[in-house]
This record gives structure tokens, C-alpha cells and sequence, in this order.
């Protein structure tokens, strides 16, 4: 058994214009220990995809279909209940690490809360198990910085605090939507360098949310590639970079410069993202893809192709690679 | 041909702490950008990377006055912009435009897309009639890819990509020769940026602009720029024409920030390999004496406490006592 099962997954938030459809039929599970990548531009749904599971999402947004979580369904379940499983086996870090930190609360403070609150430790032993976290992920004299406040921190720092946090209660799961994004690039491939460590030495599941073909590509075995809402196309990582079989991961994967690369080539995608609040009928990529025809216009099933892969196109892989 | 753009010793400080602010307080600044110096030729790209903090966004409000500059800004051989007061200096801002990186914030909320296109010719070239600024108003919006029925929308009605459209249209409707892009496409997404990249570079070949492209992503520089400099705590460290930059980087500060760049290709990733940088970004209000970069560097030694390294070489300058090729050791 998986131990997140997602299935059939739609997320609809109503608005005053309307019902936005912004995760439709979403479908995927991660086993222990692996590492997934969620990879989509802006309104593609990963977001949500990762608050639905946390029950994060914002009150006017419905799911339907099953997040099943160790064999226990989590999509309206009880918050005590969504609370214990958040405190103790799922964690998550956000984008922007300085507004998830309480800026009025010490390092310290912040930290041991975690732990007297949910495994009943005393302070001082909250204490010294917050600063033993501080010392795993790398931050040098944990035991003194530990009393500081988070903007005494640097971005990167302060990640890295996110980190420590997330990781006190040794979660079975850890979801890290655009980790790296607000950060440089030289702090950037600091924290993917500690991510996989911390991921190895604890041995989690880790589910990375980013727009970041190349962090994927470094970290990820695997990959799902939303657009509009939808999977597009999902399968093991280096197969899926090699040969990509879905006309958006083609030209997604065509779009981004590669420094190693002598002109650095970027081809754009013509056209714009969907207006979720008004999705193109059938496939959401239609309006904007190269191979499209009429028989678009009904969105195909993500149907299996080849070992563990997935793509949910009407065109066949030979006709999307040649 | 002599330089459009010829830049020398260019400083900008920023005053924290002014003196009288408290009976004890002592003057203390912030070097945000300290001896800069470079030549731009018309029609070519100088792309501008550097971490956040680098001073590469003070460069360029330095250059045009938005922040206070001393050193010398040379346009066409002729004329310094920093000894301009703002009236005289009033004719060449039409001359050089300037692109930002949040394509909403800087569009007027309250403007239509028209009138914030034409906003600078109204301002900059008064003696166009009304019907003329529309035709030109038109012509600019056929030219960045926007609709002629879009003209009475608001911003807010318009994606990031087409916001990012509309402000390079309000940047080249007065016909500038240098257009000076902060961070453009790094609030877009990834399928969006290479249409805003493949733009800029067809309007520059068309219209022959002078570009200064600022941006954190060294890849999307690498696509665009001709020639590159790298800053570090508001110092050149290396400014090369951009094969040599990044084939043959010199300094070790360009070769770790070149090496963390991520691939998307996990073959060439996983095999790739880091160059460690120790440390955190060193202070700006307390910069370490002799070389900024020490702190952090792999190579640093006794004399790099000393003395301050100045860009040298020909076209491939490097600012350390120390350059070279990255060696076996230094890569994690």
C-alpha cells in the first residue's frame, strides 16, 4: 500500500464570478522513502494539490475524491484527527520562509513548542532535541543562534529553520512546495544538497513542489507535470527528461535555457496560461499546443504507456516524439 | 565607434545612520555599488548577475539618477549624466528606459493600457499631436504582441506576461537607444519568459538597442547578453564577453555561481559538480578589508586580507589575486 494515495482528486473554490476548477481529477501515490516531484506554473493546481492534503485549503474551496494517508482517508476527516496526523506524520515548508516563521517568537520558542505540544517533552529536553535538528541541517553555533528571532536570520538560514522545524516530529511524509524559490542560487543548491541528505538519513517521503525543471531533475525520482489543473504527463524521472511524450513537457522542457548549453536556447510556448475561472473545453493545453486537432476539445485519460509511465494525450507518443 | 555608454568608477552610497540623528551618532553608509566601470556599445547586451544584495539593481538606478551617484556615466562620449540637474538631464531619459521585474506593481492601476503607454510621449515629446501618439500608441501595441481592442483594459485585467508587454511598450514608445531591463522575466513563468526573452532580443535587433539586462538567473542571461559581469557586494569580480565567462570563468566566485546552477537533464545534474561556498553573505554596512569575496572563497589566502583586487585583463577582466581555471579540489 501507498502512503499517500490520491485519488480522483478535484479541488473547485466558488467565487463571486463562478466556480474555479483548480485541481481536476487528480490522481497519484508516493511510497515510503521515494521522492516526487510536482512540477507546473503558476495556477496549475500544485499548490493546492499539496493543501488538500493538509487540509489547508482556503474556506471556500471543495474537494471531492480520496486523499488516503496510511490507509486513512483524510479529505473531511475530523481536525483532531487531520491534527495529529499534521503534528506527527506529515510536515510541510513553504515558499517564503521569513512569514511561515513567527517573527515576534525566539527560534527556541518556536521550536520547542512543537515538541511539548505534541510529544509531551519537557523544555529541556524540547530544548536540546531543537537544537540537535538545528545542528542536522548545518546551521553553525545552533546552540547560541537558537535564541535568536527569525529576522536575525538570512533567507537561507531561515530555510533552513523551516527544515529543522518540519523534521522534530520525524515525519513519514514531507511536502516542500517551491522550497527554493525566494532563495539564491548558491543557497539554493545548499538546501537541495541538505533536503537529500536530511531525506536519506530519515528516510521520508518527500513530495517537491517547484517550477523548477532543473531542482527536479536533481533530487526527484519521480515526476508528475500538471497544467490547468490536470496531469499531463508523470513517470520516472530521467525517461520522462529524456523523452518527453506530452506536447507541454516537450515544450516545457524546450522553454528553459540550460547553462550548459552554448546559446543557452530557449523556445516559447505561444500563447497564454488557461483562465482557470474559464478553462478550455477538453484539454487545457489545446489552445496552446502544436499537435492539437478537434479530438482535443475531449480531454483524454492519463492512460499508462510504458513501464510506470503516464500521459494523458490524444496524440500517440510517436507522433509527440518524432 | 565610441561607446553609447561609458561608466567610470561608479559609487553609490546610501546614508544610514546621518550625523546629528542622536549628539553621538556618526555618519554611517552602505557601499551599495563601489567603482564600477564598463562600456556599452549600441546595440549590444551587458547582462548584470549577482545575488540578491549584489548591488546590481542600485547599478542601474544609479546609472539614471533614481538613486544618488557619484563617478563618471558617459553617454555617446559627449555628456555625463551625473553632473546633469534633473532639468537637463530631463532630454536623455527619454534616451535610456527602464523595464522592471514586477510587470503589475509598476503599472499605474488607475491608467488604461493606452494611457499608460503613451504616458511617456505625452511627457518626453509634447509636440506630437493626439492622433499621432495614437497611431504610434497602436503601432507600439502590434510591435510587444498586444491586441488592439486590449487599449481600454486595466492592468489588473491582464496576465503577468502581458503586463511584462505592456511595460516594455511603454519603455521603447519614446524611442530610447538604451533599455535597461531589472530582473524582467523573473516574476514569470517559465513558458512566459521565453516569449518576453525572444521578444526583447527581436526589438533590439529591429530597433538596434543598447540593452542592460539584469537578472539572478544566469541561464536566462547567458541566452541574451553579449558580454557579462558578475557582481559581488557591489565589486565587479569578473566581466567577460559571455563565451569566455562561461567556458573559462576566472574568478572563483563566477565558478561556484555557475556550478549551482541546476540543469534540467537529471544525467548532466546528478553528475554535476558544486564548487562549496563557506559562509553567509558577508555585511554590506561592514564589508571584510581587501577582497569582499574572502569570506566566502575556497582560494582565499593571507595577502587577499590586504589587498583590494581590481578587475584586470583586456576584454576578460577578473577582480582576484588568485584567478584561474577552477581546480580538481575545489569542487565538493
Amino acid at each position: 500500500m501507498s502512503l499517500l494515495q490520491i485519488e480522483n482528486l478535484s479541488v473547485t473554490f466558488d467565487g463571486d464570478d463562478g466556480p474555479v476548477h483548480a485541481v481536476n481529477d487528480l490522481s497519484l501515490a508516493i511510497d515510503r522513502g521515494e521522492t516526487l516531484g510536482i512540477v507546473g506554473e503558476s495556477g496549475s493546481g500544485k499548490s493546492q494539490t499539496a493543501f488538500s492534503v493538509m487540509g489547508l485549503l482556503a474556506p471556500n474551496g471543495r474537494t471531492e475524491g480520496s486523499v488516503r494517508f496510511d490507509g486513512q482517508e483524510l479529505l473531511g476527516a475530523e481536525p483532531k484527527l487531520l491534527n495529529r496526523i499534521r503534528a506527527e506524520r506529515i510536515a510541510m515548508i513553504f515558499q517564503d520562509p521569513m512569514t511561515s516563521l513567527n517573527p515576534y517568537m525566539r527560534i527556541s520558542k518556536q521550536m520547542t513548542e512543537v515538541l511539548t505540544l505534541h510529544q509531551g517533552m519537557s523544555k529541556r529536553a524540547a530544548l536540546a532535541e531543537s537544537v540537535r535538528m538545528l545542528d542536522a541541517v548545518k546551521i553553525p553555533a545552533a546552540k547560541e543562534r537558537i535564541r535568536l528571532f527569525p529576522h536575525e536570520f538570512s533567507g537561507g538560514m531561515r530555510q533552513r529553520v523551516m527544515i529543522a522545524m518540519s523534521l522534530l516530529c520525524k515525519p513519514d511524509l514531507l511536502i516542500a512546495d517551491e522550497p527554493t524559490t525566494a532563495l539564491d542560487v548558491t543557497v539554493q543548491a545548499q538546501i537541495m544538497d541538505l533536503l537529500g541528505d536530511l531525506q536519506q538519513d530519515f528516510g521520508m517521503a518527500t513530495i517537491l513542489i517547484t517550477h523548477d525543471l532543473g531542482v527536479v531533475a536533481g533530487f526527484c525520482e519521480r515526476v508528475l507535470v500538471l497544467y490547468g489543473g490536470r496531469v499531463m504527463e508523470q513517470g520516472p524521472t530521467e525517461p520522462l527528461f529524456a523523452e518527453p511524450t506530452h506536447p507541454y513537457t516537450r515544450g516545457l522542457l524546450d522553454a528553459v535555457p540550460r547553462v550548459d548549453d552554448a546559446d543557452a536556447a530557449m523556445k516559447a510556448i505561444p500563447g497564454n496560461p488557461p483562465n482557470m475561472a474559464a478553462p478550455p473545453e477538453g484539454c487545457p493545453f489545446r489552445p496552446r499546443c502544436g499537435f492539437a486537432g478537434e479530438d482535443c476539445r475531449v480531454m483524454p485519460p492519463l492512460a499508462p504507456f510504458a513501464q510506470s509511465r503516464a500521459r494523458a494525450c490524444q496524440r500517440p507518443v510517436a507522433e509527440v516524439t518524432a | 565607434m565610441s561607446p553609447l555608454l561609458s561608466v567610470r568608477d561608479l559609487d553609490v552610497k546610501f546614508q544610514i545612520t546621518r550625523p546629528g540623528d542622536m549628539p553621538w551618532t556618526r555618519p554611517r553608509y552602505l557601499h551599495a555599488v563601489n567603482g564600477v566601470d564598463f562600456d556599452l556599445e549600441p546595440g549590444k547586451t551587458l547582462g548584470v548577475v549577482g545575488e540578491s544584495g549584489c548591488g546590481k539593481s542600485t547599478l542601474a538606478r544609479g546609472l539614471i539618477q533614481m538613486v544618488p551617484a557619484t563617478g563618471q556615466v558617459l553617454w555617446r562620449g559627449e555628456t555625463d549624466l551625473l553632473s546633469l540637474s534633473p532639468r537637463r538631464m530631463k532630454p536623455f531619459r527619454s534616451e535610456i528606459q527602464m523595464v522592471f521585474q514586477d510587470p503589475l506593481a509598476s503599472l499605474n492601476p488607475r491608467m488604461t493600457l493606452g494611457r499608460i503607454i503613451a504616458e511617456p510621449l505625452a511627457t518626453h515629446r509634447p509636440d506630437i499631436s493626439a492622433s499621432e501618439r495614437r497611431r504610434r500608441v497602436a503601432g507600439m501595441m502590434e510591435r510587444v504582441g498586444l491586441l488592439p481592442q486590449m487599449i481600454n483594459r486595466y492592468p489588473h485585467e491582464f496576465s503577468g506576461g502581458q503586463c511584462q508587454r505592456i511595460g516594455i511598450a511603454r519603455a521603447l514608445i519614446a524611442e530610447p537607444k538604451l533599455l535597461i531591463c531589472d530582473e524582467p522575466v523573473s516574476a514569470l513563468d517559465v513558458s512566459i519568459q521565453a516569449q518576453v526573452v525572444e521578444l526583447l532580443k527581436e526589438l533590439q535587433r529591429d530597433l538596434g538597442l543598447a540593452m542592460i539586462f539584469i537578472a539572478h538567473d544566469l541561464s536566462v542571461v547567458k541566452n541574451i547578453s553579449d558580454e557579462v559581469m558578475v557582481l559581488f557586494l557591489g565589486r565587479i569580480m569578473e566581466k567577460a564577453p559571455k563565451a569566455q565567462l562561461y567556458d573559462n570563468p576566472q574568478h572563483p566566485y563566477t565558478q561556484a555561481l555557475l556550478s549551482a546552477v541546476p540543469i534540467p537533464d537529471p544525467v548532466a545534474e546528478r553528475a554535476k559538480r558544486i564548487v562549496p561556498m563557506t559562509g553567509d553573505m558577508p555585511s554590506p554596512m561592514n564589508p571584510p578589508s581587501g577582497c569582499v569575496f574572502r569570506g566566502r572563497c575556497p582560494r582565499a589566502q593571507e595577502d587577499c586580507a590586504r589587498i583590494v583586487p581590481q578587475p584586470e585583463g583586456g576584454v576578460h577582466r577578473v577582480a582576484c589575486l588568485h584567478p584561474g581555471p577552477l581546480q580538481a579540489g575545489e569542487v565538493a
